[in-house]
């Protein structure tokens, strides 16, 4: 596959403004299925089942199966409507999504279309270098997640050149909340950045609303990212229309969101720059590349003949729930950063880090979990940053912040020393079991027993006399060379300061001659 | 809205994956032409004051509470299949068509 051309990022804001658009689906983690009394893997009881466990008669479209609205679905996606800033639907249909294609077997998709439960929001999102925007959004509608295809032979294993295809309908009929905005205007350099950080923002809404377990590893949320650039106009004059955009499906991580839109507004400068014009497209996004590659071309909403639902009722949510669910809403999330701000007392690079991570809610978690903030802080912007990096994977996903609380328990009370809790979280994140079991099977504990200390020093002392005499005359940073070699009898587990503190106590009292 | 012709019916067609002939295609226009007429004479009455009919009788907010039911057991599930691999559905691959 030729790769394709890029424009240098800054020449192309130059001449054109990116505009983007994001979709974000939100799975639901209620107990059952949108429609059907299935349990839903995207709740973590369920999640990992065996392939077609999880499947009711409705979810496989079997004939005379009737789909029943899940009602907790209903008030959850009220909900996610109003942290959203949305307006409620007075009464909404369901809507048929008509396409063949075997990840559904009733060759429709039940959604909503022209009625979707919630419209016209705003949700306030916060930059890692402090711009605040206000992303529109257009509508969130419910509707059901399709199965899953694994493909199967062709060269490569990928969609093309694929033999057959394996389905898992598991996951149809998952409980999903589209969330649509409308085009952004002015992220201008920041876009890839306002994508990443919108993103984060959803994901920290459902989070504090407790109904998604928000994975994104796991697809619970999952982006698709449109991307227009249009010319800029000369001064005085009027704007250009916006240009033809592309939809990169199905990033699915915090970095991919930001890499993908920065790669598709390099692409696309580069073609429109040279005269060439933008197919209007989905594209697929490389996580391995950091590129895209065209796959279908869009279909027109026409395609999927759309129309009301006629096994399914209007769903009327009533003035006095709309109200119940929005006296329940938690604290928006900007509102709950600044708090979360004081309360830590982190100042606001420190803060910002956490942010640019997308970790604010890992953290606050892992504080609740009874870790301290700034250990909190520590190990997720630090270690486990850097070993997601390494991995080209969120933080998130290599640990729960219930782990990270015990493991920074296990450095206060003096089992670990940082450089020992460093190895205990790549065994964590290896999956080797919890902090704890890590520190067993691998024996990574502190040496806190001061008799074995006293032995590795007093062995140090009498194989260096120059330095104990050194140390006797007052020398105390001689010590450092006993210190060494007593971390390195203990394999580095132990404590530097307390090694240190025995050396200076053993020397002083120590015989020389011994 | 305009009358519909014979490429509308072909699209139609490979929207739902069906194989006509151009004989099926001519006759289906005819067909369709048909009713389409007949769904523009009602539309004729339906004034943007006669709210649209989705169910025949008016109930609205029919829920099923967050309860795990049954699920088909995985044999039950593969039974109709034409072909499995003992736990997943085997399907012919189709290019490109991802949603």
């Amino acid at each position: 596959m030729a790769r394709a051309e890029l424009m240098d990022f800054d020449e192309a804001l130059e001449l054109f403004e990116p505009v983007i658009g994001l979709e974000v689906h939100v799975e639901l983690n209620t107990r059952t299925k949108m429609f059907s009394a299935a349990p839903n893997p995207a709740n973590s009881e369920f999640h990992g089942a065996e392939p077609n466990t999880l499947v009711a008669p409705v979810d496989l479209g079997l004939p005379g199966s009737l789909p029943v609205v899940n009602g907790e679905a209903v008030r959850n996606s009220i909900s996610l409507g109003l942290a959203l800033g949305c307006g409620i639907a007075e009464s909404c249909r369901f809507a048929r999504k008509n396409y063949f294609y075997p990840d559904l077997a009733k060759n429709y998709q039940i959604s909503q279309y022209d009625e979707p439960i919630a419209f016209e929001g705003s949700v306030e999102v916060e930059l890692e270098n402090g711009r605040v925007f206000q992303v529109p959004i257009e509508r969130a509608h419910m509707e059901e997640d399709a199965g899953k295809l694994t493909h199967v032979g062709g060269s490569t294993g990928r969609i093309h050149g694929a033999e057959y295809s394996l389905v898992d309908y598991n996951r149809a009929g998952v409980p999903l909340v589209e969330i649509v905005t409308r085009p952004i205007f002015g992220g201008e350099a920041d876009a890839p950045a306002l994508a990443r950080a919108y993103v984060s923002t959803i994901r920290d809404i459902v989070i504090s609303l407790g109904i998604s377990e928000a994975r994104m590893e796991r697809g619970n949320l999952r982006c698709d990212a449109n991307v227009s650039l249009r010319p800029r106009a000369a001064a005085g004059e009027p704007a250009e229309p916006l240009g033809t955009r592309t939809e990169t499906k199905n990033v699915n991580s915090f970095r991919s969101i930001e890499r993908a839109v920065r790669h598709e507004i390099q692409r696309q400068a580069a073609i429109l720059a040279k005269g060439g014009t933008i197919t209007q497209e989905t594209r697929h996004w490389h996580e391995d590349t950091g590129t895209t590659s065209p796959g279908r071309p869009k279909s027109d909403a026409d395609d999927y003949r759309y129309f009301p639902e006629p096994d399914l009722l209007p769903v009327v949510p009533s003035r006095e729930l709309v109200e119940e669910l929005r006296a329940a809403l938690p604290e928006p999330p900007a509102a709950r950063r600044r708090r979360l701000k004081t309360e830590w007392g982190f100042t606001d690079l420190e803060f910002l880090d956490v942010l640019n991570g997308g970790l604010l809610v890992e953290v606050a978690e892992t504080v609740a979990a009874g870790a301290s903030p700034a250990a909190a802080r520590k190990w997720w912007t630090g270690e486990l940053t850097r070993l997601a990096n390494a991995r080209d994977t969120d933080a998130a996903s290599l640990v729960t912040p219930a782990e990270v609380a015990e493991l920074a328990a296990l450095v206060e009370a003096g089992t670990l020393t940082d450089r020992l809790a460093r190895q205990v979280l790549e065994g964590v994140a290896a999956g080797e079991g919890s902090p704890k079991q890590v520190v067993d099977a691998r024996r990574l504990a502190v040496v806190s027993d001061d008799g074995a200390l006293v032995a590795a020093i007093d062995e140090a002392l009498a194989s260096q006399p120059d330095v104990l005499a050194k140390i006797r005359d007052g020398k105390v940073q001689a010590a450092g060379a006993v210190i060494g070699a007593v971390m390195k009898a203990m394999q580095g587990k132990a404590d530097a300061a307390r090694v240190r503190e025995l050396v200076l106590e053993r020397a002083a009292g120590a015989d020389a001659g011994a | 809205m305009s009358e519909i012709n014979a490429e509308q019916v072909a699209h139609l067609a490979n929207l739902a994956r069906i194989a006509l002939t151009e004989e099926e295609i001519e006759h289906l226009t005819a067909e369709l032409r048909q009713i389409m007429q007949a769904v523009e004479k009602v539309s004729e009455v339906a004034t943007p004051d006669v709210p649209p009919t989705s169910h025949p009788i008016p109930m609205q907010n029919v829920f099923r509470d967050d309860v795990v039911g049954d699920v088909l057991t995985v044999e039950q599930a593969l039974s109709g299949a034409p072909e499995s691999d003992g736990s997943r559905f085997v399907v012919s691959a189709i290019l490109g068509e991802e949603q």
